[in-house]
Protein backbone atom coordinates (compact mmCIF):
# COMPACT_ATOMS: atom_id res chain seq x y z
CA UNK A 1 0.00 0.00 0.00
CA UNK A 2 1.14 3.50 -0.75
CA UNK A 3 1.49 6.06 2.00
CA UNK A 4 2.36 9.46 0.62
CA UNK A 5 4.27 11.62 3.06
CA UNK A 6 6.34 14.73 3.45
CA UNK A 7 9.75 14.78 5.05
CA UNK A 8 10.73 18.18 6.38
CA UNK A 9 14.39 18.86 6.93
CA UNK A 10 14.82 21.16 9.93
CA UNK A 11 18.51 21.31 9.13
CA UNK A 12 17.73 23.17 5.94
CA UNK A 13 14.51 25.11 6.59
CA UNK A 14 15.22 28.83 6.82
CA UNK A 15 11.69 29.85 7.81
CA UNK A 16 10.90 31.86 4.68
CA UNK A 17 7.17 30.92 4.65
CA UNK A 18 7.28 30.20 0.90
CA UNK A 19 5.54 26.88 1.60
CA UNK A 20 2.81 28.70 3.54
CA UNK A 21 2.03 31.18 0.79
CA UNK A 22 2.31 28.71 -2.07
CA UNK A 23 0.02 26.30 -0.16
CA UNK A 24 -2.61 28.96 0.31
CA UNK A 25 -2.22 30.19 -3.26
CA UNK A 26 -2.73 26.74 -4.75
CA UNK A 27 -5.40 25.45 -2.43
CA UNK A 28 -7.58 28.51 -2.07
CA UNK A 29 -8.44 28.31 -5.76
CA UNK A 30 -8.34 24.52 -6.01
CA UNK A 31 -10.35 21.55 -4.81
CA UNK A 32 -9.94 22.45 -1.14
CA UNK A 33 -10.76 26.12 -1.53
CA UNK A 34 -11.68 28.74 -0.76
CA UNK A 35 -9.42 29.28 2.24
CA UNK A 36 -11.01 32.42 3.52
CA UNK A 37 -9.51 35.22 5.58
CA UNK A 38 -11.34 37.32 8.09
CA UNK A 39 -10.36 40.92 8.89
CA UNK A 40 -7.33 40.47 6.64
CA UNK A 41 -6.35 44.14 6.84
CA UNK A 42 -7.69 44.92 10.30
CA UNK A 43 -6.45 44.70 13.82
CA UNK A 44 -7.02 41.02 14.45
CA UNK A 45 -6.50 39.21 11.16
CA UNK A 46 -7.18 35.50 10.92
CA UNK A 47 -7.83 32.92 8.27
CA UNK A 48 -7.59 29.33 7.14
CA UNK A 49 -4.15 27.90 6.52
CA UNK A 50 -3.11 24.31 5.94
CA UNK A 51 0.51 24.95 6.74
CA UNK A 52 2.28 27.29 9.13
CA UNK A 53 5.92 27.87 9.90
CA UNK A 54 6.63 28.33 13.57
CA UNK A 55 9.91 29.36 15.13
CA UNK A 56 11.50 27.96 18.26
CA UNK A 57 14.72 28.79 20.01
CA UNK A 58 16.80 26.41 22.07
CA UNK A 59 19.26 27.59 24.68
CA UNK A 60 20.22 30.99 26.06
CA UNK A 61 22.02 33.66 24.03
CA UNK A 62 24.73 33.44 22.80
CA UNK A 63 24.45 29.64 22.80
CA UNK A 64 21.18 29.49 20.90
CA UNK A 65 19.90 27.54 18.00
CA UNK A 66 16.88 28.70 16.00
CA UNK A 67 14.50 26.12 14.61
CA UNK A 68 11.99 26.95 11.92
CA UNK A 69 9.26 24.38 12.20
CA UNK A 70 6.75 23.95 9.35
CA UNK A 71 3.58 22.42 10.75
CA UNK A 72 0.79 20.78 8.80
CA UNK A 73 -1.31 17.62 8.87
CA UNK A 74 0.96 14.61 9.32
CA UNK A 75 -1.34 12.15 7.50
CA UNK A 76 -1.09 9.61 10.32
CA UNK A 77 -1.14 5.94 9.42
CA UNK A 78 -3.55 5.48 12.33
CA UNK A 79 -5.36 8.84 12.24
CA UNK A 80 -7.34 9.49 15.45
CA UNK A 81 -9.42 12.14 13.67
CA UNK A 82 -11.05 9.67 11.28
CA UNK A 83 -12.97 7.21 13.53
CA UNK A 84 -14.46 9.99 15.67
CA UNK A 85 -16.11 11.73 12.71
CA UNK A 86 -19.89 11.18 13.05
CA UNK A 87 -20.65 11.66 9.36
CA UNK A 88 -17.78 9.84 7.67
CA UNK A 89 -16.62 13.14 6.15
CA UNK A 90 -13.14 12.54 7.53
CA UNK A 91 -11.45 9.68 5.76
CA UNK A 92 -8.11 8.22 4.82
CA UNK A 93 -7.71 7.43 1.14
CA UNK A 94 -7.14 3.74 0.59
CA UNK A 95 -4.92 4.15 -2.46
CA UNK A 96 -2.38 6.69 -1.20
CA UNK A 97 -2.97 7.16 2.53
CA UNK A 98 -3.84 10.85 2.38
CA UNK A 99 -6.25 11.97 5.14
CA UNK A 100 -9.00 14.13 3.66
CA UNK A 101 -12.28 15.82 4.54
CA UNK A 102 -15.34 15.49 2.32
CA UNK A 103 -16.80 19.00 2.60
CA UNK A 104 -20.17 17.82 1.34
CA UNK A 105 -20.51 15.52 4.35
CA UNK A 106 -18.80 17.61 7.04
CA UNK A 107 -21.22 19.24 9.48
CA UNK A 108 -18.57 21.36 11.20
CA UNK A 109 -18.89 19.79 14.66
CA UNK A 110 -15.13 20.23 15.30
CA UNK A 111 -14.92 16.85 17.03
CA UNK A 112 -12.06 15.76 14.74
CA UNK A 113 -10.04 18.79 15.82
CA UNK A 114 -10.49 17.75 19.44
CA UNK A 115 -9.25 14.29 18.55
CA UNK A 116 -6.09 15.45 16.75
CA UNK A 117 -3.15 15.93 19.16
CA UNK A 118 -1.25 17.99 16.59
CA UNK A 119 -3.84 20.72 16.01
CA UNK A 120 -3.74 20.05 12.29
CA UNK A 121 -7.38 20.81 11.55
CA UNK A 122 -9.02 24.18 11.23
CA UNK A 123 -12.59 25.32 10.97
CA UNK A 124 -13.12 27.48 7.89
CA UNK A 125 -15.18 30.41 9.11
CA UNK A 126 -16.79 30.98 5.73
CA UNK A 127 -17.67 27.45 4.65
CA UNK A 128 -18.22 26.28 8.25
CA UNK A 129 -16.49 22.96 7.61
CA UNK A 130 -13.21 21.48 8.83
CA UNK A 131 -10.22 21.90 6.58
CA UNK A 132 -6.72 20.56 6.59
CA UNK A 133 -3.70 19.82 4.44
CA UNK A 134 -4.67 17.64 1.47
CA UNK A 135 -1.09 17.09 0.29
CA UNK A 136 -2.45 18.98 -2.77
CA UNK A 137 -4.50 15.93 -3.68
CA UNK A 138 -5.85 17.69 -6.79
CA UNK A 139 -2.30 18.20 -7.99
CA UNK A 140 -0.51 14.97 -7.07
CA UNK A 141 -3.25 12.85 -8.67
CA UNK A 142 -3.58 15.00 -11.81
CA UNK A 143 -2.20 12.82 -14.56
CA UNK A 144 -2.29 15.68 -17.07
CA UNK A 145 0.59 17.32 -15.23
CA UNK A 146 4.15 16.23 -16.00
CA UNK A 147 5.51 13.94 -13.30
CA UNK A 148 7.92 16.56 -11.97
CA UNK A 149 4.91 18.81 -11.25
CA UNK A 150 2.88 16.11 -9.46
CA UNK A 151 4.04 17.26 -6.04
CA UNK A 152 2.45 19.39 -3.33
CA UNK A 153 2.76 23.12 -3.89
CA UNK A 154 4.85 23.56 -0.74
CA UNK A 155 7.43 21.05 -1.96
CA UNK A 156 7.77 22.78 -5.32
CA UNK A 157 8.00 26.20 -3.68
CA UNK A 158 10.64 25.42 -1.06
CA UNK A 159 13.77 27.33 -2.11
CA UNK A 160 16.09 25.22 0.01
CA UNK A 161 14.57 21.83 -0.82
CA UNK A 162 13.77 21.30 2.83
CA UNK A 163 10.60 19.45 1.87
CA UNK A 164 10.72 16.00 0.35
CA UNK A 165 7.68 14.17 -0.96
CA UNK A 166 7.18 10.51 -1.73
CA UNK A 167 5.84 7.12 -0.70
CA UNK A 168 6.92 6.29 2.82
CA UNK A 169 6.10 2.62 2.28
CA UNK A 170 8.47 2.26 -0.66
CA UNK A 171 11.88 1.59 0.91
CA UNK A 172 13.67 3.13 -2.07
CA UNK A 173 11.70 6.37 -2.24
CA UNK A 174 13.42 9.67 -1.50
CA UNK A 175 11.46 10.05 1.73
CA UNK A 176 12.16 6.54 3.00
CA UNK A 177 15.87 6.95 2.33
CA UNK A 178 15.89 10.33 4.07
CA UNK A 179 14.02 8.97 7.09
CA UNK A 180 16.28 5.95 7.29
CA UNK A 181 19.63 7.57 6.65
CA UNK A 182 19.22 11.08 8.03
CA UNK A 183 17.55 10.26 11.33
CA UNK A 184 13.94 11.06 10.44
CA UNK A 185 11.57 11.19 13.40
CA UNK A 186 7.81 11.48 14.01
CA UNK A 187 6.13 14.09 16.20
CA UNK A 188 4.62 13.03 19.54
CA UNK A 189 5.32 9.35 18.87
CA UNK A 190 3.98 8.51 22.38
CA UNK A 191 0.40 8.44 21.10
CA UNK A 192 0.95 5.70 18.54
CA UNK A 193 -0.74 7.66 15.77
CA UNK A 194 2.15 6.77 13.45
CA UNK A 195 2.44 10.04 11.54
CA UNK A 196 3.43 9.52 7.90
CA UNK A 197 5.21 12.87 7.76
CA UNK A 198 8.63 12.88 9.33
CA UNK A 199 11.11 15.55 10.29
CA UNK A 200 14.86 15.47 9.85
CA UNK A 201 16.86 16.82 12.78
CA UNK A 202 19.63 19.38 12.85
CA UNK A 203 22.82 17.67 11.79
CA UNK A 204 26.31 18.96 12.59
CA UNK A 205 29.27 17.71 10.60
CA UNK A 206 31.91 17.22 13.23
CA UNK A 207 34.63 14.61 13.53
CA UNK A 208 35.93 13.26 16.77
CA UNK A 209 39.68 13.81 17.10
CA UNK A 210 41.50 12.45 20.09
CA UNK A 211 44.75 13.93 21.32
CA UNK A 212 46.79 10.81 20.57
CA UNK A 213 45.53 10.78 17.02
CA UNK A 214 47.37 14.04 16.32
CA UNK A 215 50.69 12.43 17.12
CA UNK A 216 51.93 9.24 15.53
CA UNK A 217 53.12 7.20 18.48
CA UNK A 218 54.71 4.60 16.24
CA UNK A 219 56.47 7.03 13.90
CA UNK A 220 59.65 5.25 12.86
CA UNK A 221 61.34 8.45 11.68
CA UNK A 222 60.23 10.37 14.79
CA UNK A 223 59.38 13.27 12.50
CA UNK A 224 56.85 14.84 14.85
CA UNK A 225 58.61 13.89 18.06
CA UNK A 226 62.06 15.31 17.46
CA UNK A 227 64.21 14.19 20.34
CA UNK A 228 65.67 16.98 22.35
CA UNK A 229 69.27 17.63 21.46
CA UNK A 230 71.82 15.96 23.70
CA UNK A 231 73.85 18.22 25.83
CA UNK A 232 76.87 19.47 24.05
CA UNK A 233 75.26 19.57 20.70
CA UNK A 234 74.87 17.05 17.94
CA UNK A 235 77.43 14.35 17.38
CA UNK A 236 78.09 12.52 14.16
CA UNK A 237 76.06 9.58 15.51
CA UNK A 238 72.95 11.70 15.69
CA UNK A 239 72.95 12.43 12.03
CA UNK A 240 71.86 9.81 9.64
CA UNK A 241 73.71 10.04 6.37
CA UNK B 1 -10.36 23.83 25.82
CA UNK B 2 -12.58 26.75 25.06
CA UNK B 3 -15.96 26.14 26.74
CA UNK B 4 -18.65 25.66 24.10
CA UNK B 5 -21.91 27.04 25.46
CA UNK B 6 -24.00 25.00 23.05
CA UNK B 7 -22.47 21.81 24.45
CA UNK B 8 -22.75 23.04 28.03
CA UNK B 9 -26.49 23.57 27.58
CA UNK B 10 -26.88 20.34 25.60
CA UNK B 11 -25.31 18.11 28.25
CA UNK B 12 -26.95 19.77 31.25
CA UNK B 13 -30.43 19.99 29.71
CA UNK B 14 -30.55 16.43 28.43
CA UNK B 15 -28.99 15.23 31.70
CA UNK B 16 -31.85 16.81 33.65
CA UNK B 17 -34.40 15.47 31.16
CA UNK B 18 -33.02 11.95 31.35
CA UNK B 19 -32.89 12.13 35.14
CA UNK B 20 -36.47 13.36 35.28
CA UNK B 21 -37.66 10.43 33.20
CA UNK B 22 -35.74 8.01 35.40
CA UNK B 23 -37.37 9.62 38.44
CA UNK B 24 -40.86 9.18 36.97
CA UNK B 25 -40.25 5.56 36.06
CA UNK B 26 -38.66 4.81 39.43
CA UNK B 27 -41.76 6.30 41.07
CA UNK B 28 -43.98 4.06 38.95
CA UNK B 29 -41.96 0.96 39.87
CA UNK B 30 -42.10 1.82 43.57
CA UNK B 31 -45.85 2.33 43.44
CA UNK B 32 -46.17 -0.97 41.60
CA UNK B 33 -44.44 -2.61 44.55
CA UNK B 34 -46.80 -0.73 46.87
CA UNK B 35 -43.90 1.19 48.38
CA UNK B 36 -45.37 4.48 47.24
CA UNK B 37 -48.95 5.66 46.76
CA UNK B 38 -50.11 5.29 43.16
CA UNK B 39 -50.09 8.52 41.19
CA UNK B 40 -52.59 9.56 38.60
CA UNK B 41 -51.55 9.01 34.98
CA UNK B 42 -51.53 12.76 34.43
CA UNK B 43 -48.57 13.05 36.78
CA UNK B 44 -46.46 10.81 34.53
CA UNK B 45 -47.81 12.42 31.36
CA UNK B 46 -46.96 15.97 32.43
CA UNK B 47 -43.64 14.84 33.89
CA UNK B 48 -42.71 13.12 30.62
CA UNK B 49 -43.67 16.27 28.75
CA UNK B 50 -41.25 18.24 30.91
CA UNK B 51 -38.54 15.64 30.26
CA UNK B 52 -39.19 15.86 26.50
CA UNK B 53 -39.03 19.65 26.68
CA UNK B 54 -35.60 19.42 28.33
CA UNK B 55 -34.37 16.91 25.74
CA UNK B 56 -35.62 19.12 22.91
CA UNK B 57 -33.96 22.11 24.56
CA UNK B 58 -30.69 20.20 24.57
CA UNK B 59 -31.12 19.22 20.93
CA UNK B 60 -31.78 22.84 19.94
CA UNK B 61 -28.69 23.95 21.88
CA UNK B 62 -26.57 21.34 20.11
CA UNK B 63 -27.56 22.71 16.71
CA UNK B 64 -25.68 25.91 17.54
CA UNK B 65 -22.52 23.86 17.91
CA UNK B 66 -22.58 22.79 14.28
CA UNK B 67 -21.15 24.72 11.39
CA UNK B 68 -23.55 23.05 8.97
CA UNK B 69 -26.64 21.95 10.94
CA UNK B 70 -28.64 21.30 7.77
CA UNK B 71 -26.50 18.23 7.16
CA UNK B 72 -26.79 16.97 10.74
CA UNK B 73 -28.73 13.85 9.71
CA UNK B 74 -25.49 12.52 8.25
CA UNK B 75 -24.13 12.29 11.79
CA UNK B 76 -26.11 9.09 12.35
CA UNK B 77 -24.03 7.13 9.84
CA UNK B 78 -20.77 6.37 11.69
CA UNK B 79 -22.17 4.67 14.79
CA UNK B 80 -19.66 1.85 14.38
CA UNK B 81 -16.74 4.06 15.37
CA UNK B 82 -17.94 7.41 16.67
CA UNK B 83 -19.53 8.03 20.08
CA UNK B 84 -20.87 11.31 18.76
CA UNK B 85 -22.71 9.44 16.03
CA UNK B 86 -24.06 6.99 18.62
CA UNK B 87 -25.36 9.91 20.66
CA UNK B 88 -27.05 11.32 17.56
CA UNK B 89 -28.95 8.03 17.24
CA UNK B 90 -29.73 7.40 20.91
CA UNK B 91 -30.95 10.95 21.67
CA UNK B 92 -33.96 10.85 19.31
CA UNK B 93 -34.65 7.27 20.41
CA UNK B 94 -34.75 8.40 24.04
CA UNK B 95 -37.01 11.29 23.11
CA UNK B 96 -39.37 9.03 21.17
CA UNK B 97 -39.61 6.43 23.95
CA UNK B 98 -40.08 9.07 26.64
CA UNK B 99 -42.79 10.67 24.50
CA UNK B 100 -44.47 7.32 24.01
CA UNK B 101 -44.29 6.65 27.74
CA UNK B 102 -45.98 9.98 28.48
CA UNK B 103 -48.54 9.50 25.72
CA UNK B 104 -49.57 6.06 27.01
CA UNK B 105 -50.10 7.54 30.45
CA UNK B 106 -52.00 10.47 28.96
CA UNK B 107 -54.27 8.14 27.03
CA UNK B 108 -54.66 5.98 30.08
CA UNK B 109 -53.65 2.76 28.32
CA UNK B 110 -52.54 1.23 31.56
CA UNK B 111 -54.65 -1.93 31.66
CA UNK B 112 -52.36 -4.87 32.42
CA UNK B 113 -51.45 -6.87 29.33
CA UNK B 114 -50.47 -9.87 31.39
CA UNK B 115 -49.61 -10.69 34.97
CA UNK B 116 -46.33 -12.23 36.05
CA UNK B 117 -46.48 -14.70 38.95
CA UNK B 118 -50.01 -13.45 39.73
CA UNK B 119 -48.50 -10.43 41.47
CA UNK B 120 -46.88 -8.17 38.88
CA UNK B 121 -49.35 -6.70 36.38
CA UNK B 122 -47.42 -5.62 33.29
CA UNK B 123 -48.95 -2.84 31.22
CA UNK B 124 -47.69 -1.07 28.13
CA UNK B 125 -46.18 1.84 30.09
CA UNK B 126 -44.04 -0.56 32.08
CA UNK B 127 -42.57 -2.10 28.91
CA UNK B 128 -42.05 1.20 27.07
CA UNK B 129 -40.69 2.71 30.30
CA UNK B 130 -38.15 -0.12 30.60
CA UNK B 131 -37.02 0.48 27.02
CA UNK B 132 -36.83 4.23 27.64
CA UNK B 133 -34.77 3.58 30.77
CA UNK B 134 -32.33 1.53 28.72
CA UNK B 135 -32.15 4.32 26.11
CA UNK B 136 -31.63 6.89 28.86
CA UNK B 137 -28.66 5.04 30.33
CA UNK B 138 -27.24 4.49 26.84
CA UNK B 139 -27.57 8.21 26.20
CA UNK B 140 -25.66 9.02 29.40
CA UNK B 141 -22.95 6.63 28.23
CA UNK B 142 -22.79 8.04 24.69
CA UNK B 143 -22.73 11.67 25.83
CA UNK B 144 -19.97 11.03 28.35
CA UNK B 145 -17.93 8.78 26.07
CA UNK B 146 -17.69 11.59 23.50
CA UNK B 147 -15.31 13.18 26.02
CA UNK B 148 -14.03 10.10 27.80
CA UNK B 149 -12.87 8.46 24.57
CA UNK B 150 -10.45 11.24 23.58
CA UNK B 151 -7.21 9.68 24.75
CA UNK B 152 -5.17 12.84 24.10
CA UNK B 153 -7.22 14.90 26.55
CA UNK B 154 -6.21 13.27 29.78
CA UNK B 155 -8.56 15.28 31.98
CA UNK B 156 -11.50 13.64 30.20
CA UNK B 157 -9.99 10.27 29.38
CA UNK B 158 -11.32 8.48 32.45
CA UNK B 159 -14.33 6.41 33.57
CA UNK B 160 -14.92 9.21 36.08
CA UNK B 161 -16.26 11.33 33.20
CA UNK B 162 -19.01 8.78 32.57
CA UNK B 163 -19.79 8.52 36.29
CA UNK B 164 -20.00 12.32 36.58
CA UNK B 165 -22.36 12.73 33.65
CA UNK B 166 -24.55 9.91 34.99
CA UNK B 167 -24.74 10.94 38.64
CA UNK B 168 -25.05 14.67 37.99
CA UNK B 169 -27.75 14.13 35.35
CA UNK B 170 -29.69 11.78 37.63
CA UNK B 171 -29.27 14.19 40.54
CA UNK B 172 -30.68 17.16 38.66
CA UNK B 173 -33.51 15.06 37.23
CA UNK B 174 -34.58 13.75 40.64
CA UNK B 175 -34.20 17.26 42.02
CA UNK B 176 -36.59 18.44 39.31
CA UNK B 177 -38.97 15.59 40.11
CA UNK B 178 -38.92 16.67 43.76
CA UNK B 179 -39.62 20.26 42.71
CA UNK B 180 -42.42 19.07 40.41
CA UNK B 181 -43.97 17.00 43.19
CA UNK B 182 -43.67 19.91 45.59
CA UNK B 183 -45.39 22.15 43.04
CA UNK B 184 -48.22 19.66 42.65
CA UNK B 185 -48.30 19.16 46.38
CA UNK B 186 -48.21 15.36 46.19
CA UNK B 187 -46.48 13.13 48.67
CA UNK B 188 -43.46 12.12 46.59
CA UNK B 189 -41.26 15.08 47.54
CA UNK B 190 -39.27 13.30 50.20
CA UNK B 191 -38.92 10.15 48.04
CA UNK B 192 -37.51 12.10 45.08
CA UNK B 193 -35.60 14.42 47.39
CA UNK B 194 -33.89 11.48 49.09
CA UNK B 195 -32.78 9.94 45.80
CA UNK B 196 -31.70 13.36 44.51
CA UNK B 197 -29.49 13.76 47.58
CA UNK B 198 -28.08 10.23 47.13
CA UNK B 199 -27.24 10.92 43.47
CA UNK B 200 -25.79 14.32 44.36
CA UNK B 201 -23.53 12.76 47.00
CA UNK B 202 -22.40 10.02 44.60
CA UNK B 203 -21.71 12.75 42.05
CA UNK B 204 -19.77 14.69 44.68
CA UNK B 205 -17.52 11.68 45.22
CA UNK B 206 -16.80 11.03 41.52
CA UNK B 207 -16.53 14.70 40.57
CA UNK B 208 -14.31 15.28 43.58
CA UNK B 209 -12.02 12.48 42.41
CA UNK B 210 -11.88 13.84 38.87
CA UNK B 211 -11.09 17.36 40.14
CA UNK B 212 -8.34 15.92 42.33
CA UNK B 213 -7.02 13.82 39.44
CA UNK B 214 -7.05 16.74 37.03
CA UNK B 215 -4.96 18.95 39.26
CA UNK B 216 -2.20 16.38 39.63
CA UNK B 217 -1.45 14.58 36.38
CA UNK B 218 1.31 15.41 33.98
CA UNK B 219 0.82 15.32 30.22
CA UNK B 220 2.49 12.44 28.42
CA UNK B 221 4.05 14.71 25.80
CA UNK B 222 6.01 17.94 26.09
CA UNK B 223 7.43 20.47 23.67
CA UNK B 224 10.54 18.34 23.15
CA UNK B 225 8.46 15.51 21.82
CA UNK B 226 6.08 17.88 20.01
CA UNK B 227 8.78 19.33 17.76
CA UNK B 228 11.41 16.65 18.27
CA UNK B 229 14.19 18.92 19.55
CA UNK B 230 15.70 17.49 22.69
CA UNK B 231 16.95 20.59 24.41
CA UNK B 232 16.08 21.32 28.03
CA UNK B 233 15.59 25.01 27.32
CA UNK B 234 13.16 25.45 24.43
CA UNK B 235 11.04 28.52 23.78
CA UNK B 236 8.60 29.39 21.11
CA UNK B 237 9.39 32.57 19.20
CA UNK B 238 6.64 32.62 16.57
CA UNK B 239 3.39 30.75 16.00
CA UNK B 240 3.29 31.29 12.27
CA UNK B 241 0.85 34.19 12.45
CA UNK B 242 0.49 37.49 14.23
CA UNK B 243 -3.27 37.41 14.82
CA UNK B 244 -5.24 34.42 16.08
CA UNK B 245 -6.20 31.17 14.45
CA UNK B 246 -8.62 28.32 15.03
CA UNK B 247 -5.87 26.70 17.08
CA UNK B 248 -5.65 29.61 19.51
CA UNK B 249 -9.42 30.12 19.73
CA UNK B 250 -10.73 26.58 20.09
CA UNK B 251 -8.25 25.09 22.54
CA UNK B 252 -7.60 27.89 25.04
CA UNK B 253 -10.07 29.16 27.61
CA UNK B 254 -8.05 32.30 28.32
CA UNK B 255 -9.32 32.60 31.89
CA UNK B 256 -7.17 33.36 34.90
CA UNK B 257 -6.43 30.83 37.63
CA UNK B 258 -8.30 33.03 40.12
CA UNK B 259 -11.43 33.07 37.99
CA UNK B 260 -11.31 29.29 37.59
CA UNK B 261 -10.83 28.85 41.33
CA UNK B 262 -13.91 31.00 41.90
CA UNK B 263 -15.87 28.86 39.43
CA UNK B 264 -14.66 25.69 41.14
CA UNK B 265 -15.81 26.79 44.58
CA UNK B 266 -18.98 28.21 43.02
CA UNK B 267 -20.07 24.98 41.39
CA UNK B 268 -19.03 22.81 44.34
CA UNK B 269 -21.30 24.97 46.49
CA UNK B 270 -24.16 25.21 44.02
CA UNK B 271 -24.20 21.61 42.80
CA UNK B 272 -23.35 19.67 45.93
CA UNK B 273 -23.76 21.71 49.10
CA UNK B 274 -26.71 24.08 48.73
CA UNK B 275 -29.19 21.66 47.07
CA UNK B 276 -28.61 19.02 49.75
CA UNK B 277 -29.08 21.59 52.51
CA UNK B 278 -32.23 22.92 50.83
CA UNK B 279 -33.72 19.44 50.41
CA UNK B 280 -33.02 18.62 54.05
CA UNK B 281 -34.56 21.94 55.09
CA UNK B 282 -37.55 21.30 52.85
CA UNK B 283 -38.04 17.95 54.59
CA UNK B 284 -37.85 19.55 58.03
CA UNK B 285 -39.94 22.63 57.21
CA UNK B 286 -42.27 20.76 54.83
CA UNK B 287 -41.72 23.60 52.41
CA UNK B 288 -42.86 23.41 48.77
CA UNK B 289 -40.65 26.20 47.53
CA UNK B 290 -37.28 24.92 48.71
CA UNK B 291 -37.14 21.85 46.38
CA UNK B 292 -37.73 24.20 43.44
CA UNK B 293 -34.94 26.47 44.66
CA UNK B 294 -32.75 23.38 45.07
CA UNK B 295 -33.30 22.35 41.45
CA UNK B 296 -32.73 25.85 40.02
CA UNK B 297 -29.56 26.40 42.05
CA UNK B 298 -28.21 22.97 41.14
CA UNK B 299 -28.97 23.46 37.46
CA UNK B 300 -27.08 26.78 37.36
CA UNK B 301 -24.32 25.10 39.33
CA UNK B 302 -24.19 22.36 36.69
CA UNK B 303 -23.80 24.97 33.96
CA UNK B 304 -20.73 26.25 35.81
CA UNK B 305 -19.55 22.68 36.41
CA UNK B 306 -19.71 21.90 32.69
CA UNK B 307 -17.90 25.16 31.89
CA UNK B 308 -15.19 24.16 34.32
CA UNK B 309 -15.10 20.68 32.79
CA UNK B 310 -13.99 22.28 29.51
CA UNK B 311 -11.38 24.49 31.14
CA UNK B 312 -9.88 21.44 32.89
CA UNK B 313 -9.03 19.83 29.56
CA UNK B 314 -5.51 20.57 28.35
CA UNK B 315 -5.17 19.74 24.69
CA UNK B 316 -1.69 18.60 23.53
CA UNK B 317 -1.94 20.87 20.47
CA UNK B 318 -1.53 23.79 22.89
CA UNK B 319 2.15 22.85 23.10
CA UNK B 320 2.55 24.48 19.68
CA UNK B 321 0.93 27.73 20.81
CA UNK B 322 2.77 28.61 24.00
CA UNK B 323 3.99 32.11 23.28
CA UNK B 324 4.19 34.75 20.64
CA UNK B 325 7.26 36.97 20.56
Amino acid sequence: MTQLALVIDLNVCVGCHACVTSCKEWNTSGWAGPMTDQRAYDEDPTGTFFNRVQTYEAGVFPHTETYHFPKSCLHCEDPPCVPVCPTGASYKREDNGVVLVDYDKCIGCKYCSWACPYGAREMDEKQRVMKKCTLCIDRITDMTLPESQRKPACVLACPTSARLFGDAHDPNSVVSIAIREEGGYALQPEWGTKPANHYLPRRKTRIQIHEDELVRADNPLKKEQLPSLPEGGETLDDVAW
Amino acid sequence: MHPAFSVIFLTTLIGAGQGLFLALYTGQLYSLANLLPVQRDKFYAVGSLAAIALLIGGLVASVFHLGRPEKAWRAATQWRTSWLSREVIVLPATMALTFLYGLLHYLGWTDPLFVISETLPVDLTLIIGALATLATFLLFLCTAMIYASLRFIKAWYSPLTVANFLFLGVASGFMLAAAFSAYLGNNLVSFYGTWAVVATLLGAITRGFSLYRNTRFRCKVDLKSAIGVHHSDLHQKAQGFMGGSFNTREFFHGKSEGFLLMLRYGFLLMVFVLPVILIVLAYILESTRLPMAAFVIQYFGLLIERYHFFTEAKHPQNLYYQSMA
